[in-house]
């Protein structure tokens, strides 16, 4: 049995054979599953300093004189890394932090960190995944689309596996409602319960349910859809919100509207929150930087102190940071153009087992053993469940914690 | 998937009873349905006239006849391999109780529907609920598809 690391669902029922270094047969793997395993063995990196190859001692020994010699270093990424290795980054960022401003960010700090930081300090309150199985009769995807993201999540938690109280399952017991901007094909699959909003439509869409729990007449064109909702919603005996980047991106700053909601669901019955993380580690480091610092994804230690804010976020250190280390995530093809071209100026320090932008443009590439396949771990599904895992083949490359630990040393 | 109408559209419309069948609308449901075959229909094999028909007939028969015992058609290209089929599929749940029916992907032989190597896959079509004269009009797999990679003719 292996596990999946291709999206934060950390699948553990994957049967796996491998030959020659890649993959042979595969059970139980979905599509995106299937092309990360498949992928996951080709356009290996080798270790690099400006181009060209050089041992690993080399590199690493490279790597932390970058970080050492930097006054404002970034560390960012970590989402596809362990937990050891993640707890071995913090400490690193706060060795760095105590003679410069060193930030630490995960790839969260563009989208769900901000709710996550509200789930993990407990002002929203949240479930685990097999609870939603077990006891979730109404699961609503708002801004999400697993059936895409995360494609086993309706089949093995909320929409159509039989449960301890949901024996009926989606034949009568559950129902499944998508909020999103277009059809999509997780849309499809609640048939009725589709509402389709304009972009940034989010903010009137809650008043409008809150309106009409209050039994106001809601300011929609179909109000009688928003009345049938309602009722679903009140009918509900264990509810469960699965918010996906389109709510985050649309409410911003404004969060306390949807705890608004919350709170008016609450009252009238159970309705829990687990964000849509994507990557497959993303929450384990929101965990370990919240128990640290108490904030979730992006952090700056100076002084041996953690400041957090705007003018500590990633768009703000990329802009004044002078050295880059990027780990478990690819920032030139994911962040924003105008983030990455400031980061591309700087020297990156690339610790990733396949080739990407990143590790093109970096001046130190050092390579790393693919996590869940070659290095074990633990990792935290998105609900938060702790899962470990044990390398399913040999490798002599190093695991992201052991580089982190050797460039601990040499800092 | 083509429907009785668009069959019939392509055929001579002569109801001329060669096939057997009182009309040529009736020879389109069998041909939908597998009982009958583009050959029974004698004129359009023989006259000229319909080449381009039966030509374009073969098209859009070609994936009925390639379906199942079942009539069930898989389109791997569009499937995702999310499994909500193999967790739906009634004989799947009472197959394995205590995996596909709580989600986790089935372990043993008996199940229909399984995921491998990202799609779907179908063993077993004899156990499906609609196999058989007397099989039932079950349509979880279809239902539950989000790509509609799962079809019957």
């Amino acid at each position: 049995m292996a596990i999946c690391t291709g999206c934060s669902l950390l699948c553990e029922d994957i049967v796996a054979s491998f030959e020659n270094g890649s993959l042979k047969h595969a059970k139980n793997l979905c599509r995106k599953g299937h092309g990360h395993f498949q992928a996951a063995f080709t356009e290996r990196t080798r270790p690099m300093i400006d181009g060209e190859q050089v041992t690993i001692d080399k590199a690493v020994e490279r790597a932390a004189e970058i970080l050492k010699s930097a006054k404002s270093p970034l560390l960012y990424g970590w989402s596809n890394c362990t937990e050891e290795a993640q707890s071995e980054g913090i400490a690193l960022a706060e060795k760095l932090g105590a003679t410069a401003e060193a930030t630490i960010a995960c790839t969260t700090s563009f989208c769900e960190g901000i709710l996550m930081e509200r789930v993990l300090s407990g002002k929203i309150e949240t479930c685990t995944l097999d609870d939603v199985r077990n006891y979730a009769d109404t699961s609503i995807f708002w801004g999400s689309d697993p059936s895409s993201s995360h494609p086993r999540h309706l089949s093995r938690f909320s929409y159509y596996p039989r449960g301890e109280k949901r024996q009926r399952s989606y034949e009568e017991e559950r129902t499944c409602i998508a909020v999103d901007v277009r059809r999509s094909p997780t849309a499809q699959l609640c048939s009725n319960y589709y509402f389709r909003l304009p972009p940034g439509g989010d903010l009137p869409f809650m008043e409008a349910i809150l309106a009409v729990l209050d039994g106001k007449i809601p300011k929609v064109a179909d109000k009688k859809k928003m009345i049938e909702l309602a009722t679903v919603l009140k009918k509900t005996e264990w509810g469960a919100i699965f918010p996906g980047p389109g709510l985050i991106y649309s409410l911003q700053d404004k969060m306390e509207l949807f705890e608004q909601l919350l709170a008016r669901l609450n009252e009238i019955t159970p309705f829990k929150v687990v964000p849509m993380v994507a990557d497959c580690n993303a929450r384990g480091f929101n965990e370990l930087l919240f128990e640290k610092t108490g904030h979730a994804s992006s952090v700056s230690f100076n002084g041996g102190s953690a400041a957090y804010g705007p003018e500590h976020s990633v768009l703000a250190a990329a802009k004044k940071c002078d050295a880059v280390l990027a780990i478990g995530s690819d920032p030139l093809s994911e962040l924003p153009i105008g983030t990455a071209r400031a980061l591309a100026h700087q020297p990156i320090i690339a610790i990733d087992p396949r080739r990407s932008l990143t590790t093109d443009a970096a001046k130190v590439v050092i390579p790393s053993a693919l996590i869940g396949l070659e290095a074990g771990g633990t990792a935290v599904r998105m609900d938060g469940v702790k899962i470990k895992f044990e390398p399913v083949m040999n490798s002599e490359l190093l695991t992201d914690e052991q580089i982190l630990a050797r460039i601990m040393e040499a800092v | 998937m083509v429907s009785a109408m668009e069959i019939y559209m392509l055929l001579p419309k002569t109801n001329c009873k060669k096939c057997g069948v009182a009309t040529c609308m009736a020879f389109a449901v069998g041909l939908l349905g597998r009982q009958k075959k583009v050959d029974e229909c004698t004129p359009l094999i023989e006259e000229k006239k319909y080449e381009a028909k039966l030509k374009k007939l073969r098209e859009v028969m070609a994936p009925i006849e390639k379906a199942s015992e079942t009539g069930l058609i898989i389109h791997p290209e569009k499937c995702f391999g999310c499994g909500n089929c193999v967790v739906a599929c009634p004989v799947n749940v009472a197959a394995e109780p205590t995996r596909t029916a709580v989600g986790l992907g089935p372990e043993g032989e008996k199940v229909i529907l399984r995921v491998e190597d990202g799609v779907v896959v179908v063993n077993n079509l004899k156990e499906c609920k609609r196999f058989g004269p007397s099989g039932t009009l079950c349509n979880a797999c279809t239902a539950t598809c989000p790509s509609k990679a799962i079809e019957f003719v």
